[in-house]
């Protein structure tokens, strides 16, 4: 099961969010229950679920329910209906105590607005999440110390918020959420106030430090490059209801709908997109076939070319062609021994990097993974298609 | 045209007071031994101390307070005013009763302000309560003090403890429901207790109100030294007493004069204090 498990979760602020809930099930609009009722729906019928080690990005216009969600999460606020999971345990049932103490050892936050404690210094706040636990002061501050150099603050530890930028401020929190070793990060927009350098910075540590920890993080972020950047999944709120989840490819290729679309428009999916999220798989994979196995394999297929693998991997093309010519002139024992050396891509690359080989090719090009292997291929025509308009694709179509 | 409310009302409490004398008079005097055995020690200390070490203590807890050495020297300089004015005897009973009644505010109005800021429903029922204490004029209060606790120095604090605890209990609500709503919830998302909150969130940023509450209280309860001293407290309040009663107005502006210096420490040396207490507020430069 899921770590984290959300389901059919509604919200409604407002003077009587269960009445609110039953006009919105009838059908009554965010607006219309808002100018009518003065109930704001945040969260309409919400149910996702985040995997152990996953980084889940909650995407969204302002006023969407994002950090209403999040909120959710550790029960800073009671859903007006639904449930909520995490790691098996029932989290609307846990008593005070028991909801305290699943606060301090599973999870820790970052917030939008910071949240700092303004009459602590810089290494008290980060030491807050430790000392709410009931750990020893020498101990707590030569962590909570590592993580003030970690994010950049080193020489600031006995300042108090007020004489940091917000940037700082952001990065305090953030040091304060990881500080406490919580399984389960939630950061609501915990990179917003950092300039465009620190940003893609702390982004980088980030990713590094869950290539580590595997923490299992739930990310907010109205910034679409960051959430392609961090995400293994992206969930896209419109109006308190998902409008998609899926992973960077996914949304970026096949949008939901036309809110999710303009989201995406305007992404240049050629560096964003890497060639194992849109290669194909190969037509026809030859090992040590005979030229005559070969041969009627590749009319079998209709295949005019075909990818020869071995032992150490991805070998090179052959043609039809060619492989009827050494069949006439019994050049060859088999397709190995004829296979043309040609160009591979990495399939951790983008695709503007594969652009150029794609396009001087005049067949698809083998993209093989970090051991060697075939993974698939690629074409200038695949490219074409991905990189194409929403509106061009249509067209087509 | 109007029916008679007031002879009933009146009977009533008389006979209220009577029973609490008749059956519970042993519990209040208990009470008023156990807070006369404070005020008379405190008062021995004060008096019995010579007033070159009350000095150096005022200068002392001055500069702790405000780390300033001028304003630790300036109220050195007005205590020894007050001894100036021929009045050091007097000023030390007042302390005396002011310490042993602040302090009794202190510990009721802090944490009556703590739940009034946690419960809606503590608030309502508080709220016009503090409005009865501070409008009522005191002699009503004086005078059923009078017959539980006899005259002298015991109703002359709880008077000033009634008349003076209402800005602490306020000004704490206020604090606490002023600090602002995102640092509690960053504690409460850590896992936090609530008194976890309230230790370590909520009371340090009410602080600077809470002290605003406590100098209010100060203020207030040397304005009621003069009323404690007509129901038998001694101090200063004694003296504008007697210049009242032997038409001496020279007298009575020497007892005014000490108590508003006596205001005056109090309120430089809890401001300071307050003011640090929110260095954190400020950017070093
Ligand atoms: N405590 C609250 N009381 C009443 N309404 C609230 C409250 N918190 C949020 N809302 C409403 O819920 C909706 C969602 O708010 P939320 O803060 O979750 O948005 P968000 O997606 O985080 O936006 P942003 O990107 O601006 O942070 C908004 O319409 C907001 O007005
Ligand atoms: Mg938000």
């Amino acid at each position: 099961m899921a770590l984290i498990e959300v389901r059919h979760v509604s919200k409604v602020f407002g003077p009587a969010p269960k009445k609110a809930l039953a006009l919105v099930r009838e059908g009554m609009g965010k607006d219309e229950l808002l100018a009518r009722t003065r109930n704001v729906l945040a969260l309409d019928d919400v149910t996702l679920s985040v995997e152990r080690g996953e980084t889940f990005v909650v995407m969204g216009l302002s006023g969407s329910g994002k950090s209403t969600l999040i909120r959710h999460l550790n029960r800073l606020i009671d859903p007006t209906e639904g449930e909520i999971r995490i790691d098996g345990v029932d989290v609307l049932g846990l008593p005070n105590r028991g909801l305290e103490t699943f606060r301090r050892e599973k999870t820790a936050m970052v917030f939008q607005r910071f949240g700092l404690l303004p009459h602590r210094t810089v290494i008290d706040n980060v030491a807050y999440g430790l000392e709410i636990r009931g750990v020893a002061k020498a101990e707590r501050r030569t962590r909570a110390a590592a993580w003030v150099s970690t994010v950049g603050l080193a020489g600031y530890e006995d300042r108090y918020p007020a004489e940091l930028s917000g940037g700082m401020q952001q990065r305090v929190g953030l040091a304060r959420a990881l500080c406490t070793d919580a399984e389960i990060l939630l950061m609501d927009e915990a990179f917003s106030a950092l300039d465009p350098l620190i940003r893609s910075q702390m982004q980088d540590e980030l990713m590094a430090l869950q290539g580590r920890l595997r923490k299992t993080i739930v990310f907010i972020t109205h910034d679409l490059d960051e959430a392609l950047r961090l995400g293994d999944r992206i969930a896209i709120l419109k109006d308190g209801r998902l409008s998609q989840v899926g992973t960077p490819a996914e949304i970026l290729l096949h949008p939901a709908d036309s809110y999710v679309r303009a989201f995406v428009k305007d992404v240049n999916r050629a560096r964003v997109l890497t060639v194992d999220a849109v290669m194909k798989p190969p037509p026809l994979r030859l090992t040590d076939e005979t030229l005559e196995e070969a041969l009627a394999a590749m009319q079998r297929r209709g295949a005019e070319i075909g990818y020869v693998v071995g032992d150490q991997g991805y070998r090179g093309i052959v043609t039809r062609d060619a492989v009827s010519a050494a069949l006439r002139n019994h050049a060859a024992p088999n397709v190995a021994a004829i296979a043309v050396d040609s160009p591979s891509i990495g399939s951790g690359v983008s695709i503007a990097e594969a652009l150029p080989a794609t396009l001087a090719s005049t067949f698809p090009v083998a993209v093989v993974d970090a051991d060697g292997a075939l993974a698939g291929i690629i074409s200038a025509d695949r490219v074409g298609e991905v990189l194409a308009p929403f509106e061009a694709r249509e067209a087509a179509e | 045209m109007f029916p008679d409310i007031g002879t009933p009302i009146a009977d009533t409490v008389n006979q209220f007071v009577e029973w609490l004398i008749v059956e519970h008079g042993a519990f209040f005097e208990s009470i008023a031994n156990g807070v006369l055995v404070v005020l008379v020690a405190i008062e021995q200390t004060l008096r019995s101390a010579p007033p070159p070490v009350i000095l150096a203590a005022v200068g002392v807890i001055a500069f702790a307070a405000s780390r300033n050495v001028l304003l630790g020297l300036a109220m050195v300089v007005l205590a020894w005013l007050v001894g100036c004015l021929g009045l050091w005897e007097q000023a030390m009973q007042t302390v005396a009763l002011l310490i042993v009644a602040v302090g009794i505010s202190i510990v009721l109005g802090i944490p009556l302000g703590v739940l009034a800021a946690r419960s809606r429903i503590a608030r309502a029922v508080i709220n016009p309560i503090l409005d009865l204490m501070q409008t009522i004029p005191s002699f009503v209060y004086l005078i059923p003090a009078a017959m539980l606790f006899g005259l002298g120095k015991v109703p002359a604090i709880l008077a000033t403890v009634i008349y003076a605890t209402p800005p602490l209990i306020r000004l704490t609500d206020l604090g606490i429901r002023q600090v602002d709503h995102d640092v509690v919830e960053a504690s409460r998302a850590f896992g936090a207790t609530r008194g976890q909150i309230l230790r370590g969130v909520q009371i340090p940023l009410a602080l600077p109100s809470i002290m605003q509450g406590i100098n209010q209280t100060t203020m207030m309860a040397l304005a009621m030294v003069v009323i404690a001293s007509m129901i038998g407290a001694r101090g200063i309040g004694e003296t504008v007493l007697i210049g009242l009663q032997r038409n001496d107005p020279g007298t009575g502006l020497l007892g005014g004069l000490a108590i508003v210096i006596l205001a005056v420490i109090f309120d430089r040396t809890s401001q300071a204090y307050g003011a640090r207490l929110q260095a954190y507020r400020r950017v070093r430069s």
